[in-house]
């Protein structure tokens, strides 16, 4: 399909899971007639009826914990957040409930609910609308969590979600919402747990994900202009975690950098780095660094340019990789 | 459509003597149910306080009783049918039992073998839930799906007189309103949330009266007398069968023993105030009455004092009998299809747990 948007591509995922299966239902706030405030369920409740995609009242722990009730008894719910730190309400549902439901019942009652999250910033968003909320499901066992960064993965990715038999909190990157792309939704898409080359580079390797993917690919192509030649890695599930992949990639090039726009204290960008010095410890000519917000709160839309991770920051942070020891 | 049930006065059909009360709107279950249900509360209550020495003894770790609370116990479960689903807490083992739930899989959480003993999908019965009001927002999914499926399933959902200040249980009278579910939310107000009396959780006439802000009809309901209660619980379980939405029935009772074993009740009330309430005991009361009616004999006492000795000792040796746990199992449910990480500390513990290969 040609120029698809990732809200497009979101959208005909949402739709082809409901085709084929009559099991899934979609609901949250705004998603019904209006078909959410970023148009990704546009159609479906006209497509399905009321029954299959609708509006529940204004509370996101109630939209959780009856999804996981609509879970016990025999349907696959995907509901919507509608943006990141509307969330946090639901967080009790789903670390405690949602997340713990099979371990607790020993696989009795395993929940195949999607939470789907329009996530992070760079869309000049007022507050609590621009979080990067990735580390608190990451560090909730039980949960897998996911942050495409193409409208194919997001496309594929959600399809796989919403087949999985257990919790998937899907993380969708608002400022690639509307980026256009040419996707074939028919081509087989890597399976959940699986990171991806985008780039193949010899001297380092940028590990990035959702959002900040396609900062990392700029660099990259900058990088290029000035002789250096940068791969890039996109984890798009951040849990499981593609060890393999990505230690394979830095190994290569004996030098990273983990780009993420979370701020970075105790964060998955911190993980990456730990697992890779771990992993790659002999195979490394230089400390792995990150490249993350600052451990501030989000900024205002005015200042977020200074926080966000940019393509000036991730090579000026390049340019710091020892490479005198080359 | 029936009228709206809310009555905030409270129903009582028998009282704490045994004497029957006369009701414009309940009738007073037969006497073959009234029995039932006697035979059902002296076998809880048996429960409950096996339960209790199995904790002094050391072979649970804790047992949050419901000592007092069996007319409820028994009402809420006897009255849902097979397909009907039960979302307990903490406190409401007697209720999963009476539900037909084995005691010993029931306790293998106390016991501290596994989160959850017992398999809920067989009988229906929802993991015991330990944060607060969570479940209930869960139970209004599972009768939201029933209503989409077009089954006639009905979720009870229970709770105590704490939980009615936490926001899931505005959410789930909320939504199970807006959505019509089959849900009958069962407010069992045994006075305490721990320590804390009633006058903190709630400045409402009664915790009834909260649904009235939802459009959820609510009934106030003697919750010592298991004659109303199965009159009042019967009529919200009928009602969402019939798709005619939720009812919050208030159920008041006391907890008259201590929170759990843990908890010392003489710090926060007196002892002539729980003097006042054993007078109240349900089964006391149904006794007198079933025997004033002679619908109880000797024989029938004696019957039910065996069968709750049976199970009893059923408890007993169940828990008495050291669990063999497989520590690999803690990574076995996370995720359906295991990780790559899991699998890698798995390998780890299995090594550990096979000691040293080389002798050092």
């Amino acid at each position: 399909m040609t120029g698809l948007t990732m809200a497009q591509a979101i959208n005909t995922a949402l739709r082809d899971a409901m085709t084929a299966d009559e099991t899934v239902v979609v609901f949250g706030e705004d998603v019904g007639p209006l078909g959410g405030v970023f148009r990704v369920t546009d159609g479906l409740t006209a497509q399905f009826g009321e029954d299959r995609c609708f509006d529940t009242p204004l509370a996101e722990s109630g939209i959780v914990g009856m999804a996981i009730g609509m879970a016990m008894n025999g349907l696959r719910p995907v509901v919507e957040m509608q943006f990141d730190a509307f969330a946090y309400p639901a967080f009790e549902q789903i670390a405690s409930h949602l997340a713990k439901s099979a371990n607790r019942t020993r696989g009795a009652v395993r929940l195949p609910v999607v939470v789907r999250v329009p996530y992070a910033g760079g869309i000049g968003g007022v507050e609590h609308h621009c979080d990067s909320s990735e580390g608190y499901y990451a560090h909730t066992p039980g949960l897998t969590v996911l942050a495409p960064a193409t409208a194919a993965d997001a496309y594929g990715l959600l399809r796989q979600a919403i087949a999985l038999p257990d919790p998937v909190v899907f993380l969708e990157p608002k400022k690639l919402y509307f980026a256009k792309e040419d996707v074939d939704l028919a081509a087989p898409v890597l399976p959940i747990g699986r990171a991806v080359v985008r780039r193949e580079g010899t001297d380092a390797t940028l590990i990035a994900y959702g959002p900040s993917v396609p900062v990392a690919l700029a660099a990259a192509e900058q990088a290029a202009t000035e002789g250096r030649s940068l791969g890039v890695v996109d984890l798009r599930s951040i849990v499981p975690f593609d060890d393999e992949t990505v230690a394979a990639a830095v190994r290569s090039t004996g030098r990273a950098v983990v780009v993420a726009e979370a701020q970075g204290f105790a964060s998955v960008a911190s993980e990456v780095v730990a697992r890779l010095t771990e992993q790659c410890f002999h195979s490394l000519e230089a400390p792995i660094r990150r490249v993350t917000g600052f451990d501030i709160p989000y900024p205002p839309p005015k200042l977020e340019r200074h926080h966000l991770p940019s393509v000036d920051r991730i090579l000026d942070t390049v340019d710091e990789l020892q490479w005198e020891h080359a | 459509m029936t009228a709206p049930a809310t009555t905030y006065d409270l129903v009582r059909l028998i009282d704490a003597e045994g004497g029957v009360v006369a009701s414009d709107r309940y009738a007073l279950p037969e006497p073959a149910v009234l029995l039932a249900r006697y035979r059902s509360m002296v076998v809880g209550r048996r429960v409950n306080d096996q339960a209790s020495a199995l904790v002094r003894q050391g072979r649970l770790a804790v047992y949050p009783s419901s000592h007092g609370q069996e007319a409820c116990q028994v009402a809420a479960a006897a009255v849902l049918r097979p397909g009907d689903w039960l979302f307990p807490t903490y406190r409401d083992s007697v209720a999963i039992v009476e539900r037909g739930v084995d005691p010993v899989e029931l306790f293998a959480m106390l016991k501290g073998d596994w989160h959850c003993g017992y398999d809920p999908t067989v009988l229906k019965v929802a993991p015991q839930a330990t944060p607060l009001a969570t479940q209930l927002l869960h139970a209004v999914g599972v009768g939201h799906a029933a209503r989409l499926k077009h089954e006639d399933t009905v979720v009870m959902a229970l709770c105590g007189d704490g939980a009615t200040s936490e926001g899931d249980f505005h959410e789930a009278l909320n939504f199970a309103a807006v959505f019509r579910a089959p849900v009958v939310f069962f407010v069992q107000n045994n006075k305490y949330a721990i320590s804390v009396p009633l006058a903190r959780q709630s400045a409402a006439p009664s915790l009834a009266h909260k649904g009235i802000g939802y459009g959820v009809p609510a009934v106030h309901v003697d919750g010592n007398d298991v004659a109303a209660l199965t009159a009042v619980l019967d009529e919200a379980v009928a009602r969402a069968a019939r798709g005619e939405g939720p009812t919050l029935v208030e159920a008041d009772t006391y907890r008259m023993q201590a929170h759990t074993n843990a908890d010392d009740a003489t710090r926060y009330r007196t002892s002539e105030e729980v003097e006042g309430w054993l007078l109240r005991d349900p089964l006391t009361r149904l006794r007198a009455h079933l025997t004033s009616t002679g619908v109880l004999d000797e024989a029938a006492e004696a019957r039910f004092a065996a069968e709750a000795d049976a199970l009893a000792a059923r408890i007993r040796a169940g828990l008495n009998e050291d669990t063999v746990h497989d520590p690999l199992e803690l990574f076995a449910h996370v995720y359906a299809g295991g990780s790559p990480q899991l699998d890698a500390q798995a390998a780890l513990l299995r090594d550990e747990l096979a000691g040293p290969q080389d002798a050092r």
